[in-house]
């Protein structure tokens, strides 16, 4: 939920930080360019507790690097998103830790629900913090919702598991056989219904979920259950982007009119997956592999973005600790988001075999 | 300068000369992996450097001449390139001191004015890709042509009085001739900081005790407590990440830039203000060399100023620890006395004193080590075996 935060400093109004960010080379608006505008994109900072007042240092330190650093972007983005997954096992002391650093944002922030904030106690704590679940807003003729894309079936959620821990833990795991696939549920897409109902075809749609509303790899839930159906209700809106957390590295993809985006994370980089053919022509095309982590630099391969919005489309760039920045964003000419440099094979970097 | 001093010097010219003369570049850069014991280690180094250092490459546009490094060592020496006429390359970079102004924080030029930053060491630079804390010059042939006209240093206000000198003095008319075929107002500072960096190229030294224990493979050469603090540096201690060693030779840097928590923190409330100024000013690099070594302040925004990246903010370049013990105070801006108290910050996470607040953009590779008293002693034990046979009387007389 939009949090506004009020101490907002003026000096920042003189800061000026972003010749480091690939912006110059975001394609020429063609339309009204008083309504391009930036937000940046923080995710997945996974705040765990270990005991008392201590915290994992890595993943601490991750958040507050991103908050500092986007807070010195300039021009100024609109407003900041946080991806989900504040906490690790959604504790009260791991939100509200990550709510303290959050709150060191000198900008409004919008919220999405991880299923790292939500099953300890189904996003009660988490409310209290930010507010609904699922939630839709317009900004400069664009769109945005938020939807709550970590839920499962009830079975799962209210009966099986004997305490409220043990479901937060089952949940957690990768390759889990005791866990459950993600689903944004049929409740909610009868409110995301009605919620475009009232929104034009033309109109820019961009929704933010924490799990791919596309099906890449179900053991890891890298996974939505019900993803058809959300990209059936937003099949008749000419320009629609999908930006998810959860999957911690470089993603892209389109599937129909729907761009999807993948965002970093602040914590830790997960590998690619092997791609798990169960919906075949859903399939993202991940082109390239990511730069691999430095087990030294604990920030290697982790970083936020910075998103632009111009007529519509995206370009994210990707600020990547220790590493070389990137953007991805949409080319019309193939119809679908690209990396915009590392496309050409003379560029790529091969993965590392000998260690 | 003593004759002494000289005498060292043109010690290690000798070395740097025959190194130059044999400089095929077969540098062996393979990872180095630290399962193994020392002595399997034990290769066989470079006939042409002193043991412990790479094979050197030279740039084809300025090859090494024994001429062209004998003018190299008087333009390193010349202090009538001030406008003082006290000050020289040599002022801060003093041989007996390993090429540093130890135990200066910051270095003086003329008129005792300072800087704002600790003079790094001009030995073994030839492997270095960046110059300067903040990497901000590309070449020992660009670096050399800053001090000159930065108002805290020589305090030139143009390179004209140097080349006035040059084109005019019998003896440099009569070298510049000889080196270059050039003469008049066809030697220019080209020329001039061509012949410096040749001779800074043959500023080496290896051949520590570190070196004759890792690469020459003897036993005795380091003590127990000294081998203990080896296994500290590639391992708990998590220095050899960026104070590199490899399997052949070891120049003590990953030549990047890092931000580990030194001078940044003096500033942290002041960073959105500073990196905003600073940018909107967009200063050419000559504004830039001023700005950084005039205002400590800016000073302290490090490899950003130069590289506008936020993965730069308050990075500064990792030096050598070659011959470190003989080189104090440490860190960019002089800040710490001992190799003890850099052992300390390290240990405590990027933090000088335990217990201030961590830097808001540290590196991810700063974090607490939880060294006891007696591993950081081992560690200070072995740094201090990294000292080359020119310097040992450097440090015994400290």
């Amino acid at each position: 939920m939009r949090q506004t935060h009020m101490k907002r400093r003026d000096f920042l109004k003189c800061a000026g930080a972003v010749a480091t960010l690939p912006l110059s080379t975001v394609e020429l608006a063609f339309a009204d360019t008083d309504k391009n505008f930036t937000f940046a994109y923080i995710s997945d900072s996974h705040i765990q507790h270990i005991q008392g007042n201590k915290f994992v240092h890595n993943w601490d330190r991750g958040l507050i690097r991103a908050v500092a650093e986007t807070n010195l972007l300039y021009p100024r983005p609109d407003f900041v998103v946080f991806g989900g997954d504040l906490a690790q096992l959604g504790k009260k002391e791991e939100l509200d830790h990550g709510a303290e650093m959050l709150s060191k944002l000198d900008y409004d922030m919008y919220c999405v629900l991880g299923e790292h904030d939500y099953y300890l106690d189904l996003g009660k704590y988490w409310s209290k913090l930010y507010g609904r679940h699922y939630y839709s807003w317009n900004h400069k003729g664009v769109h945005f919702i938020t939807l709550n894309s970590i839920l499962t079936y009830d079975k799962w959620t209210y009966e099986r598991w004997p305490s409220a821990e043990q479901r937060m833990n089952e949940m957690a795991g990768l390759d889990n056989p005791n866990g459950s696939p993600f689903m944004v549920g049929e409740k909610q897409r009868a409110w995301l219904k009605n919620d475009l109902e009232k929104v034009s075809k033309d109109t820019p749609v961009v929704l933010f979920s924490h799990s791919p509303i596309q099906k890449i790899y179900k053991g890891w839930n890298f996974w939505t259950e019900d993803a058809e159906d959300i990209q059936a209700i937003l099949e008749p809106y000419k320009n629609v982007t999908v930006i998810y957390g959860h999957v911690h590295q470089v993603q892209y993809n389109q599937i129909g009119n729907i761009s999807f985006h993948a965002v970093m994370a602040t914590a830790w980089p997960w590998p690619y997956p092997q791609s798990y053919a169960q919906a075949e022509s859903h399939l993202p095309k991940l082109t390239i592999p990511m730069n691999r982590a430095d087990p030294f630099h604990e920030r290697d391969a982790t970083g936020w973005q910075l998103i632009n919005l111009k007529s519509g489309r995206i370009a994210m760039d990707y600020n990547l600790y220790n590493n070389t920045n990137r953007t991805v964003r949409y080319n019309p000419e193939i119809g679908k988001p690209e990396d915009s440099f590392y496309q050409a094979a003379s560029r790529q970097i091969a993965p590392q075999e000998h260690y | 300068m003593s004759k002494q001093n000289l005498k060292l010097v043109v010690g290690i010219l000798l070395v740097g000369l025959v190194a130059g003369m044999q400089a095929q570049s077969n540098t062996v850069g393979s990872q180095i992996e630290f399962t193994s014991v020392a002595k399997m280690n034990a290769a066989q180094p470079s006939a042409s450097v002193p043991l412990g250092l790479p094979a050197i490459t030279y740039p084809k546009d300025n090859p090494q001449t024994p001429e062209k490094v004998a003018l190299g060592e008087l333009l390193f020496n010349e202090k009538r390139f001030s406008t003082t006429k006290e000050v020289s390359c040599s002022t801060c970079h003093l041989p007996e001191k390993a090429f540093t102004d130890s135990p200066l924080e910051v270095s003086e030029g003329i008129d005792k004015l300072t800087g704002t930053r600790n003079a790094p060491t001009v030995l073994n630079s030839v492997f270095a890709t960046t110059f300067f804390w903040d990497g901000r010059s590309p070449s020992l042939e660009d670096q050399a042509l800053h001090p000159f006209v930065n108002p805290v240093e020589m305090g030139l206000k143009d390179h004209q009085p140097i080349l006035d000198i040059v084109r005019s003095n019998p003896d440099y008319r009569k070298r510049f001739k000889a080196v270059f075929g050039k003469s008049g107002n066809a030697i220019t500072m080209n020329e001039v900081t061509k012949a410096i960096a040749a001779f800074e190229r043959t500023i080496i030294s290896g051949n520590s005790p570190f070196d004759r224990w890792y690469y020459g493979g003897e036993e005795d050469a380091l003590t127990k407590v000294q081998k203990r603090g080896f296994n500290l540096f590639v391992n708990e201690g998590r220095c050899v990440s960026c104070h590199v060693i490899e399997q052949t030779q070891a120049i003590f840097t990953d030549n990047l830039f890092h931000n580990i928590g030194v001078g940044i923190n003096d500033i942290q409330k002041d960073v959105p203000k500073l990196a905003g100024e600073f940018l909107q000013a967009d200063a050419t690099a000559s504004e830039v060399d001023i700005k950084v070594l005039t205002d400590k302040r800016t000073s302290e925004l490090g490899r950003f100023a130069i590289s506008r990246n936020f993965d730069g903010l308050g990075a500064f370049r990792t030096p050598t620890l070659r011959n470190i013990a003989v080189t104090a105070p440490y860190m960019h801006d002089g800040s710490l006395e001992t190799l003890k108290e850099v052992v300390e910050h390290y240990n405590n996470g990027g933090v000088t004193n335990e217990g201030d607040p961590v830097n808001d953009f540290l590196s991810g590779g700063i974090r607490p080590l939880n060294l006891s008293e007696a591993q950081i002693d081992d560690l200070v034990a072995f740094m201090e075996s990294l000292t080359s046979p020119e310097f040992t009387q450097a440090v015994k007389s400290k």
